[in-house]
């Protein structure tokens, strides 16, 4: 039975108890808890199932190592599955339940999955399942789907807040155990700015658990007085409960904060810094292997350094009896702690042939029973640990003795804690004399200058003895400050490291597999991977079928893929993957470390971008008017215009309607806005426009329009708009809405990279301008209600552009028209955008002032045969497609895409080109449909011969509209093609021409 | 994320100011041009694993673009150097040379 | 070793003793008649192709680390034929029915999962986009729904619909896309290969191209010169260096791309889903992990890890699209490099070095291309023609100007 001690616990405050529920029963636990010492406390030593064969699992680890005890946390929108119950702080009224268990915890059917191991071992489903085919999509499938995934969904919005931050520091020290405290102290010595970062609530790492002691003092009163002193320094940061998640290029560091596990209303519960550092050096600690014996995997056999700090830390005994199996020194201090803390420790089974150390020989001393070269051959007991039978580590598992437990504390030795060295490149040494994979400083991470940006400091390096681990830190932090910092560690950084006093520690011999003849039958219960079920028989089998690189093992097996991504399992699986090949374990190699060190919420990377700050809106002057009055939004780029204003109950349909003939018969205004604005300037302008557009710009005349194409080196046409000579070298280029940005940039491109001694420049004007379209027969009588302008036909063209001052607002108009009809575009200073939008509204309110939107845009311009970037292009068709060949300069020497467009395809007599479509019924042919042709093609595809580019209803016409892309369309002229329609049908439609109102273009020009 | 300088304003741009533009000093060929040629420009690309030499725009900065000589496979850099350079200026390539000494030059 | 439910238990009943190596582990031969460069899932289904369906003899397959370690073993999993062009969608429709069927054909069981994939849309311009979409794969035989909202809440009621920024207004279904197993996909070609007399030579790289008179003589590699009568480079990733070795320069720029996976979940999302709004898919694998997709990075890289800018933006993305998943982890992110061409679309042609042939440039489409970009390889391999379904996939395309530019970008590989 695992219950609290009466006395002891660093790091819990009895005085302050809280109370909290697993799986519905109310438990206590003490501030400073984690979830997985108070459910210990409590004497739940099950605490969830594994992955495949559904086994009960208890609490290995006592940190981010941990692969069994994963919980949901939370109710509600505050659901939170597979939470890692050894790193989550225990909270009052916290609410834990376990996971992948039906119908309960401790009777879980998935069970039967275990009693038919034998038929699942590794990749079973790669052989079976596979006929008869069907089977697996509507049997095997579905049961498997069911059976996946540990944690419930969450299923309500997350109710909670994240934030993030950005931070600059000369030397990031990730990880706050002795050998980071003493890198920060050395960097921080030297003025440098430091952030030390540790992923747990409490400093110093494993050091005050092992009860060594640094510079005389105990080592948790020397963390004290370090954590004072670097506290008071204003160049360094501390940050508890921040976990370094990854290393990226150039020195950024991603690390995530736990501000609260209850977070109040409106505060924030996690963190993201985004570190920029010159140096990191991560001094990210060890973790210990477990030991592969049967029945490793039973509740209550844990790791002996977690067993250790349960006690130490938290007054958690694991039981009255603890058996202590190990390959090293290290695992004797865990007895020491038992024996301090009045628990009993019935042997400690010693792999090695000798125990003969100095903590050997304490244990000795105190009369505990050691036992050189020893093993167990198997644990007794199911739910929990009865009982070890021990064997010779030599031998095949002969049973020597049974020893009743009620907890085992193994230890396979320590692997260094290298992902963030890993993250961006640095590679390994394989460290015969202490089994470990270290990081090889000979081969680091490099930063943006070529130079090793991380620094592996402390345990993370391969040095476990308190005295190397501290020296490390020191000289980590002397050499990261010289690097990253700006002064000389000489100048204050003292030269001598703190000095810690352990005992010395005799060699582990590296243990793989106990007893090391064990035959099959047992490896089939020795797990290495807890939460997947992955056991040494299965890496051997994947060895014997041939999937012998360390990457197909691990695949084929799924060893190191479950949510601890193998932080216990990865490196025994791969020495035991190189036994299996009789391969040196260098040779097989690991597998590629990936960020995040341990997995971070998904809320803290989308931060506070989510609801309306995810993508925020642009909004044009207008858009607050538009809003009031009910417009039916269309989004286009990052703006959102009016698609419509419905009246009343009107339907969309029928406020487009109402739009266009509003338009049509008497006016219209259109907020314009969002068309792009680019100010082209400069001597060289006109040159600089004709290369850009198709057709030729510089002999505009200063106060006129010209309608212009733009294309792309490829010869397709990529935008479209009127372009305004406002003097001798000043040009007024409009784009579309959403292109604005991208041709800006497009223009810069070739001015600064191609023809960088043009004399032009540029400005994206955009949001500087208001531009209103005042639109039909009446638009004239409107402006000539604000006054201060001449708009009269003689005074004011079509396709030219006045300035001045339109009732009291300075303004500029262009006599340009997207509809048909008479049209002025009204541009003037943002901030006045909204003023003469009510004004005009005014004085258009005798002839109906009706604002229309996009959709009616587009039906009065498809009525008259224009096209539209985006509806009739597609990246793929250029404007002679489109007829626009009255647009393309014949006389131009060059202009972008001219090359293009002359290469044969472009010129091909069969594309499919521009035309008008009418169906024989009068009825709107579906959009994006295609005209078909007689038969197939060598694909069996269905024959094309065009497709559908716009098609509206049209209400000035009463019958439906629309263009289209056909092949040598424009000779075809009366002929009749079919198109197919999603639901079956084919509509007839006949081929006309595009312009369907107004050809003589009379209306626009009155 | 990778930190440019640029060397038009001097700031040491995170990425997520920068908008990559693909390999430099491409001559542009125009009408007249042959197939080939206008193939190659438009659609031909060294690609290199290991020095690159590339075209940023300090999009949400400056707005000015610049080069860059960078590391395909570390993503070290070398220099930023002015968009308005026909070829890498000698001192860009006296930086890579110092850092690689191998380094074969331009494929 | 034939598979089957009935080999498992009567191997279970000897300790899984019995089972054989699913490959040999031969040393290079001194010349063949057709070697593949690339053990990818392109390489080796090549290869399983060359000498199953056209009959081929005394073929290799090099790989210069571990069988399926390209793009096949780091990918979304993700099976479509939803494309909009004409030379895109024979092709990708043909693979889709070559995976109907696969795993039967191969004998290996690699999780071939129809579940369906929905391309959400926002706007009515989407929605007209999406219903050409749809228009053109039915009348290429594929299948495609256009569903409504009501028919999107059904089947997955936690999205956002009302989301104000971007309300999901539909989607485009295709019921025959899916995702699969992807390591399965490369060990059974593997296995399948192998057991046709295929020499899988892993640890070998290509390091020089022996040509001489215009023709391809064979391959210098880290394991000695490997003599060819034809050799198939099909190396995603690698293309441009592997081709330098003839000289040549591709219309191909690599890209790093990142995908994610969240810590297992019980399954709450079927099938797979397109966030119309961002670049952003995601679906559950059969393990229950939540797995995503997002954007390149958008420069020259060949270092295959992940960048923040990206990792934002697919964690923005999912919660806007899913405001619950805030809670969820992301557990591991990890990068591929992608051959981006010039126009977004793959190339499969001859060189102009007579016996060396090339398959590349997937972008990051590669992997629902597999059984056929390895069956029309074979085919172009064993009768110097392209099969019907890859005829446009050529590399005379930029210079006719008849590229397939499924998104319009112009020649700017970043943004394909």
């Amino acid at each position: 039975m695992s219950t609290r001690l009466a006395t002891g616990g660093r790091l819990i405050d009895r005085t302050r108890p809280l109370g909290f529920s697993f799986d519905g029963a109310r438990l206590r636990g003490y501030a400073g808890d984690t979830l997985a010492s108070a459910l210990l406390a409590n004497d739940r030593m099950l605490v969830g199932r594994s992955f495949k064969y559904h086994r009960p699992r208890g609490i290995l680890a006592s940190g981010a190592e941990e692969p069994n005890a994963l919980l949901g946390l939370g109710t509600g929108a505050r659901f939170e599955p597979n939470v890692r119950a050894t790193q989550q702080p225990l909270f009052e009224g916290a609410t834990a339940t376990s996971q992948n268990a039906w119908p309960s915890l401790a009777f879980d059917i998935g069970i039967l999955n275990d009693l038919a191991a034998r038929l699942l071992p590794a990749g079973f489903y790669y052989k079976t399942f596979i006929h008869p085919r069907p089977f697996w999509k509507h049997l095997f499938e579905p049961v498997i789907r069911r059976a996946a995934g540990l944690g419930r969904a969450p299923r309500e919005a997350d109710a909670d807040r994240y934030e993030q931050l950005y931070a600059f520091a000369d030397v990031l020290v990730a990880g706050g155990g002795v050998a980071g405290i003493a890198a920060a102290l050395a960097a921080a010595a030297t003025g440098a700015r430091v952030i030390l970062a540790e992923q747990t609530a409490h400093w110093g790492g494993r050091a005050p658990v092992d009860g060594d002691r640094i510079d005389g003092q105990a080592a948790a009163e020397w963390v004290a007085a370090a954590l004072a002193r670097l506290g008071a320094m204003p160049n360094v940061t501390l940050l508890p409960r921040t976990m370094v998640a990854g290393v990226y290029d150039h020195g950024y560091v991603l690390a995530e904060e736990t501000l609260a596990d209850d977070p109040a209303p409106g505060h924030a519960r996690r963190r993201l810094w985004r570190i920029r550092a010159r140096r990191i050096i991560a001094a990210t600690g060890a973790i210990e292997r477990p030991l592969a014996f049967a029945g490793n995997d039973r509740p209550g056999v844990m790791l002996a350094s977690a067993v250790r700090d349960y006690v130490v830390n938290w007054a958690v005994s694991p039981g009255d009896r603890t058996v202590i199996v190990t390959n090293n020194d290290d695992a004797y201090r865990t007895a020491l702690a038992l024996l301090d803390a009045g628990l009993a420790v019935p042997a400690i089974l010693d792999a090695r042939p000798e125990a003969t150390g100095a903590l050997p020989a304490a244990l000795r001393a105190r009369g505990v029973r050691v036992e050189a070269g020893r093993a167990v051959a198997r644990v007794l007991g199911r739910g929990r640990v009865r009982a070890v039978q021990t064997c010779l580590q030599a031998g095949e598992g002969a049973v020597i003795d049974e020893i009743p437990c009620e907890a085992v504390a193994m230890s396979g030795g320590w692997s260094p804690v290298v992902h963030l060295w890993s993250h961006c490149g640095g590679k390994l040494r394989w460290d015969e004399g202490r089994a470990m994979f270290a990081p090889d400083p000979a081969r680091p991470p490099t930063g943006a200058d070529g130079a090793a940006m991380v620094i592996a400091a402390g345990a993370a390096s391969g040095a476990l003895h308190a005295t190397d681990c501290l020296r490390d830190g020191h000289e980590a932090g002397r050499r990261a400050a010289a690097e990253g910092g700006s002064m000389p560690p000489e100048a204050a950084s003292p030269a001598e490291a703190p000095h810690a006093e352990a005992p010395a520690e005799a060699p582990l011999m590296p243990v793989w597999r106990m007893p090391q003849g064990a035959g099959v039958r047992l490896a089939a219960k020795m797990w290495l991977d807890f939460q997947n079920d992955v056991k040494v028989s299965d890496v051997e089998l994947a060895a014997r079928e041939g999937y012998q690189s360390v990457e197909h093992a691990k695949r084929y097996t799924t060893l190191g893929m479950a949510t601890d991504q193998g932080k216990t399992s990865n490196i025994n699986g791969l020495a035991v993957l190189a036994g299996a090949i009789d391969a040196p374990i260098p040779a097989v190699g690991t597998t590629t470390f990936r960020p995040p060190y341990t997995p971070v919420v998904i809320g803290t990377l989308a931060g506070e971008a989510r609801g309306a700050v995810f993508q925020p809106l642009r909004r044009t002057p207008i858009h607050g008017w538009h809003e009031a009055r009910g417009a039916h939004w269309e989004p286009v780029g990052q703006w959102r215009r009016p698609y419509c204003f419905p009246q009343g109950g009107e339907s969309h349909a029928d406020a487009v309607r109402r739009e266009v003939l509003a338009v049509r018969n008497a006016v219209g205004l259109l907020d314009a806005s969002t068309l792009g604005k680019i100010l082209v300037k400069g001597p060289d302008a006109g040159r600089f426009l004709d290369m850009l557009y198709t057709g030729v710009m510089s002999t505009l005349p200063v106060g006129k329009c010209r309608y212009g194409l733009m294309c792309n080196e490829n010869g397709f046409l990529s935008d479209d708009g009127v372009v305004a000579r406002l003097s001798e070298d000043t040009f007024l280029c409009h784009t579309t809405s959403g292109g604005a940005d991208r041709i800006h940039g497009w223009m810069e491109d070739w001015l600064q990279c191609e023809w960088w001694d043009w004399k032009v420049y540029t400005a994206n004007l955009t949001e500087q301008y208001a531009q209103i379209a005042v639109v039909g027969p009446k638009a004239r009588a409107v402006l000539e209600g604000l006054g201060g302008i001449d708009v009269s036909a003689e005074a004011f063209p079509f396709m030219a552009w006045v300035e001045g001052t339109l009732g009291g607002i300075p303004a500029r108009i262009y006599r340009i028209s997207f509809s048909g009809e008479l049209s002025y575009e009204i541009a003037v200073p943002a901030a006045r955008g909204l003023e003469l939008w009510e004004r005009l509204m005014d004085a258009a309110a005798p002839h109906g002032a009706t604002p229309y939107g996009t959709e009616a845009l587009h039906v009065l311009r498809a009525e008259k045969g224009f096209i539209m970037i985006g509806d009739e292009t597609d990246g793929t068709v250029t404007p002679q497609d489109l007829n626009l060949g009255w647009a393309i300069s014949k006389k131009k020497a060059d202009y972008l895409g001219k090359r293009g467009q002359e290469r044969s395809f472009l010129t091909h007599p069969d594309r499919w080109r521009l035309v008008g479509l009418e169906t024989l019924d009068g009825s709107v042919l579906p959009d994006g449909a295609y005209a078909v042709a007689e038969g197939t093609n060598a694909n069996g595809q269905r024959n094309t011969q065009g497709r559908v580019t716009s098609t509206y209803f049209s209400p000035t016409l009463g019958r439906g509209i629309a263009m289209g892309l056909i092949a040598r369309g424009p000779e075809r002229m009366g002929e009749v093609v079919g198109f197919p329609t999603l639901d079956g049908r084919v509509v007839q439609a006949r081929i006309c021409d595009p312009v369907f109102y107004d050809k003589a273009g009379e209306k626009q020009n009155v | 994320m990778l930190t440019l300088t640029c060397p038009n304003c001097g700031v040491a741009a995170d990425e997520t100011e920068l908008a990559p533009g693909g390999e430099a000093h491409l001559k542009r060929f125009g009408p007249g041009a042959s197939d080939d040629d206008f193939e190659a420009y438009m659609f031909a690309r060294a690609n290199p694993k290991g020095i690159h030499f590339e075209r940023w725009r300090h999009a949400y900065g400056c707005g000015k673009w610049f080069l860059a000589a960078r590391c395909t496979a570390t993503l070290e850099v070398f220099a930023t150097y002015p968009a308005q350079s026909a070829a890498p200026p000698e001192a860009v390539l006296a930086a890579i040379r110092a850092r690689r000494p191998g380094w074969e030059g331009r494929s | 070793m034939r598979y089957s439910g009935l080999r498992v238990i009567a191997e279970a009943l000897t300790g899984h003793k019995g089972w054989k190596p699913v490959w040999r582990d031969p040393a290079p031969q001194p010349d063949y008649d057709i070697v593949i460069v690339g053990g990818g899932g392109h390489g080796l289904a090549t290869a399983y192709y060359l000498a199953k369906e056209f009959g081929q003899k005394r073929i290799a397959v090099l790989e210069k680390g571990w069988l399926g370690s390209g793009n096949v073993g780091r990918n979304t999993t993700i099976i479509r034929s939803n494309y909009l062009l004409d030379g895109n969608e024979p092709f990708y429709e043909f693979s889709l029915r070559l995976w109907e069927g696969l795993e039967q054909d191969f004998n290996y069981n690699a999780m071939v999962s129809q579940r369906g994939i929905i391309n959400l849309i926002h706007t009515d311009a989407q929605r007209d986009a999406f219903t050409r979409r749809g228009n053109a794969m039915i009348l290429n035989g594929a299948d495609a729904e256009l569903l409504d909202q009501a028919q999107v809440r059904a089947m997955y009621p936690f999205l956002n619909f009302d989301n104000a920024r971007f309300p999901i207004k539909g989607a485009l279904m295709q019921r025959r896309g899916g995702t699969v197993r992807h390591d399965a996909v490369a060990w059974g070609y593997a296995r399948g290969a192998d057991s046709r007399g295929v020499d899988l030579i892993q640890n070998c790289e290509v390091t020089g191209m022996r040509i001489a008179g215009g023709r391809i003589l064979g391959l210098e590699t880290t394991r000695g010169f490997i003599g060819a009568r034809k050799v198939g480079v099909a190396v995603a990733g690698s293309s441009s260096r592997v081709m330098a070795h003839a000289g040549l320069r591709l219309p191909i720029e690599s890209h790093a791309l990142q995908a994610f996976v969240s810590e297992g979940l019980k399954p709450f999302i079927d099938g797979v889903m397109t966030f119309g709004a961002g670049h952003f898919y995601v679906s559950q694998s059969d393990k229950g992990g939540l797995v995503f997709g997002g954007d390149i990075d958008g420069y020259n890289s060949y270092a295959a890890r992940g960048n923040l800018p990206v990792i934002e933006d697919v964690a923005e993305g999912g919660m806007a699209l899913m405001p619950a998943i805030g809670r969820a982890r992301l557990l591991r992110i990890w990068g591929g490099i992608m051959d981006m061409s010039m126009d977004g679309s793959p190339i499969i042609d001859r060189t102009p070095v007579e016996g060396l042939y090339f398959n590349g440039g997937w972008c990051y489409g590669g992997f629902k291309a597999t059984p056929a970009s390895g069956w029309c390889f074979a085919h172009l391999l064993a009768r110097d023609e392209p099969h019907p379904t890859a005829r446009a996939y050529r590399f005379d395309r930029f210079l006719r100007g008849l590229m397939i530019d499924e998104k319009g970008q112009g020649a700017q590989p970043n943004l394909h």
